[in-house]
């Protein structure tokens, strides 16, 4: 009787923690049906090669190039201002400051990551596209780099709180033996302590990365919505994201081609996620092997 | 006599805790001296004074003053770095870096800032060879530090506090982590050391410090009991708690 | 010669530069919020919380939001807590090291990193379209319930783990099975750590927009839902809204909007810190 009991519910548990797995199954059914469909009527060539958006034209192009160069182009600049601070204050840190200050620093920045997407799409509109246009006269009222910058402040807690964690997993008896030689505190981070807990540095980059990519109210707000393939952070550019919130904000019939266009879109961004989040998965298995 | 290094009137706290009590002591050149006792009695924290290892723990408070050659250590105008450079450590556990050999050894150096290959290479081979580990290695200095066996792991450590040519050498239990074949290679090899260098070793064994040390000092709860020569505490000890612990009676 | 000097002096550096990275994320924040306040803060009264939306800038207000939002958290909660607690249990106390065990932890971290958007394009075809919910808070909910699936899975786990095992060995020393032991023993223990995930996983689910968009909720709703079948609109959109507007009056609307929702989300982020710090504190015995 008991064991009937315990049966069912280890059962019901077992058949709650499936559904994650038909959560993937559904998103990964989801975009590939449609995309199908898609790309029976699109060349895949013609997708992956044609330098023009232009899905809502009368004149339709389908090239995915400058949606993809739009998300990149963010991503990078949200990189090269996330990753320096963010280093730098787990280097600080963990080499640096003092326990107590390290205890009040950590959840604060923490902050930062807490606070919802569209307020930060607000503060790059509102504030830092103003301030940089007196800098910058040339630079559009939609463009990448305020976007970048803003989407970069936003995951300084995801580097700095990752690699911070690498650098304290880091075995004391190395910094010491830094230390006994006469090394700066600098010198051991930079020699001992950051090469040492290069493995979680990097997972938390890539992290970070994946995160900006599949980021989208900032972007949606404050890059603009113009599809453009450039290298260009002054003008306005769309990533995949922003596409797809500016189709579904329209109205869109299921079964229309627009509709299959964000599946595509959004096939695209998984997959660079996906790929994103292994790498970094088999990052982290390999490194914790090295560690034991 | 003059002193190589001189503990005087030491306290120090963790906290409110006091960890060392009045401890005065002179250290010899060109000797090995052994600091004994059991686990906990502050003869770590006491070795790790001279290189000033404990600065960085937060709540670390040290009363008294340490002379090496007469000159007060934790004085202003003295910087930790430079002091490291002339007092060399060997920690409890292998701790070679993620590098090669070569690197390791030639670590102490490079952070100095000094560029000259020809002399880095010189100084690493010296290094090595002193530290009995040359004719084992010669060939594979490009090989990680972290492939060799504990007992050379070992001796790259010291072969890395050596390249800078340092005047004194602080081991904590370098033997610890090692089989006794290492053990014994280990010992040797401060033996021939103390030649050129001043030695103060933190060990929990008796017998090791019986061996290879001039010097003995006997630690319990955070007091110095007793110091002498080795000879001396081993065979004629004056207190009878220096007495109780070498006889293993407790500890 | 002297490179110690310069070791030093760099070393010093660093340590300023490192101060002044730590608080320049907390300075933006500052000027952020400071910004905020300053357009938004005179916008808020009473009439504000308790209009409904207009195309008048100066008579808009966000009552349908935060009622939408309000309903979905709450079919949201209803919806992830049960099964991310009991997922978490399943993985954390009933553990086989096999195949499937591995097949869900792996998927589970994927799902973590998977992006919000993908969500609602899961969300719109399977519970809009494919289950003939529609635009609906119900859609909606069913939609962010997954999306925070796996915080709460994680977070569940994180606690369980915390928990020591000597608590479960004296149940079942008594005689007490599994799911005894889990459900009056090791579930309380774990409570603490649990409520702090939850409470974070929700704060996460009140700040979306971009999966709510994709499943149709509409910026604008001319009434509050009253079922859980209606249609909805949620704070962050009405913000989306606002912001998107050229006039100046309606980002003074988005910026007193967004008070309202940091507010809340502060709120629900100060609380799970407090619930941790607790919790730790007891756990730590």
């Amino acid at each position: 009787m008991y064991k009937t009991k315990e049966k069912i519910i280890e059962f019901i548990l077992k058949t709650t923690a499936l559904i994650t797995v038909l959560t993937t199954i559904g998103i990964i059914w989801v975009l590939l049906n449609e995309s199908i469909i898609f790309f029976k009527e699109v060349s895949i060539i013609d997708f992956l090669t044609d330098t023009q958006w232009t899905p809502l034209f009368a004149n339709k192009h389908f090239g995915i190039l400058p949606l993809i160069s739009g998300t990149l182009l963010t991503t990078i600049i949200a990189i090269s201002v996330s990753l320096p601070i963010g280093l730098t204050i787990a280097i600080y840190l963990s080499e640096y400051a003092p326990k107590k200050l390290k205890k009040i620093i950590k959840p604060l920045l923490e902050i930062l990551a807490a606070v919802p997407t569209v307020v930060y799409g607000f503060f790059a509109l509102m504030v830092v596209t103003p301030f940089l246009q007196k800098l910058i006269p040339e630079m559009a009222g939609f463009n990448s780099l305020s976007a970048g910058i803003v989407m970069g402040i936003m995951i300084i807690p995801f580097i700095s709180s990752l690699s911070e964690d690498a650098l304290s997993a880091v075995p004391k008896y190395l910094r010491e033996a830094s230390y006994g030689m006469g090394a700066t505190r600098l010198q051991t981070s930079f020699k001992v302590m950051v090469p040492a807990a290069s493995s979680g540095i990097i997972v938390s980059v890539i992290l970070a990365f994946s995160r900006a990519i599949g980021e989208t109210m900032i972007v949606a707000i404050a890059a603009g919505q113009q599809p453009r393939l450039t290298l260009n952070p002054f003008v306005p550019v769309e990533t995949i994201t922003a596409y797809i919130v500016q189709v579904s904000l329209g109205d869109v019939q299921h079964d229309s081609l627009e509709y299959r266009t964000i599946c595509a879109a959004g096939m695209i961004l998984f997959i660079l996620t996906f790929i994103l989040n292994n790498i970094s998965f088999w990052i982290r298995k390999k490194f914790r092997e090295e560690y034991e | 006599m003059k002193y190589k290094l001189e503990a005087k009137n030491i306290d120090v706290f963790y906290g409110k805790l006091k960890a060392l009590n009045n401890i005065n002591i002179g250290i010899t050149e060109n000797a090995v001296t052994a600091l004994i006792g059991p686990s906990g009695c502050g003869k770590s924290t006491f070795l790790r004074l001279f290189n000033r290892m404990n600065d960085y723990i937060d709540s670390f408070k040290l009363n008294g003053d340490i002379l090496i050659d007469d000159k007060n250590i934790y004085e202003k105008d003295v910087f930790v770095d430079e002091l490291r450079k002339n007092v060399g450590m060997v920690f409890q556990k292998p701790n070679p870096f993620p590098k090669s050999i070569f690197e390791n050894v030639a670590y102490g150096l490079k952070i100095q800032g000094i560029k000259d290959k020809e002399f880095i290479n010189t100084r690493v081979k010296d290094a090595l060879k002193q530290a009995a580990l040359w004719e084992e290695v010669k060939d594979d200095l490009n090989k990680s530090a972290l492939a060799l066996s504990g007992g050379q792991q070992q001796r790259v450590c010291i072969a890395r506090a050596l390249a800078v040519e340092p005047s004194i050498i602080l081991m904590d239990e370098p033997t610890s982590a090692l089989d006794p074949i290492a053990t014994a290679k280990v010992e040797k090899l401060i033996h021939t050391l103390k030649e050129k260098y001043t030695i103060i070793i933190v060990t929990h064994n008796m017998q090791q410090a019986a061996r290879i040390s001039d010097y003995t000092a006997f630690f319990y709860m955070g007091d110095l009991i007793e110091f002498d020569k080795t000879n001396t505490i081993f065979t004629n000890p004056k207190m009878e708690r220096t007495e109780n612990y070498i006889t293993g009676r407790f500890g | 010669m002297n490179n110690g000097y310069k070791n030093r002096l760099k070393d010093s550096i660093f340590k300023y530069i490192g101060v002044f990275a730590c608080f320049i994320g907390l300075i933006l924040l500052a000027i952020l919020i400071g910004n905020i306040l300053y357009d938004g803060f005179n916008r808020i009264d009473w009439s504000f919380l308790t209009s409904l939306p207009s195309r008048k800038a100066e008579k808009a207000g966000i009552l349908t939001a935060w009622s939408g939002s309000l309903w979905i958290i709450i079919f949201t909660f209803i919806i992830a807590v049960p099964i991310g607690i009991s997922a978490g249990v399943y993985l954390e106390e009933y553990n086989r090291k096999n195949q499937l065990t591995r097949i869900l932890e792996i998927n589970i971290s994927n799902l973590a990193g998977v992006p919000s958007i993908i969500y609602g394009l899961l969300g719109l075809e399977i519970f809009v379209r494919y289950s003939n919910l529609g635009s609906s808070v119900l859609a909606g909910s069913f939609t962010l319930a997954l999306l925070i699936l796996p915080i709460i899975i994680v977070a569940t786990r994180e606690a369980l783990k915390a928990v020591p095992a000597s608590i479960r060995v004296a149940s079942y020393g008594l005689g007490a099975t599994k799911w005894q032991t889990t459900l009056y023993q090791v579930l309380p223990a774990a409570s603490g750590g649990i409520l702090t995930g939850v409470i974070l996983a929700i704060s996460r689910a009140l700040g979306e927009t971009a999966p709510l968009i994709v499943v149709g909720a509409l910026a604008y709703v001319p009434f509050t839902p009253t079922g859980p079948m209606d249609e909805f609109t949620v704070l962050p959109i009405q913000i989306f809204n606002w912001v998107s507007r050229p006039q100046h009056e309606f980002s003074i609307n988005a910026a007193a909007a967004i008070i309202i929702l940091l507010l809340i989300t502060f709120t629900m982020n100060g609380i799970a810190v407090y619930f941790r710090n607790k919790w730790q504190k007891k756990i730590n015995w």
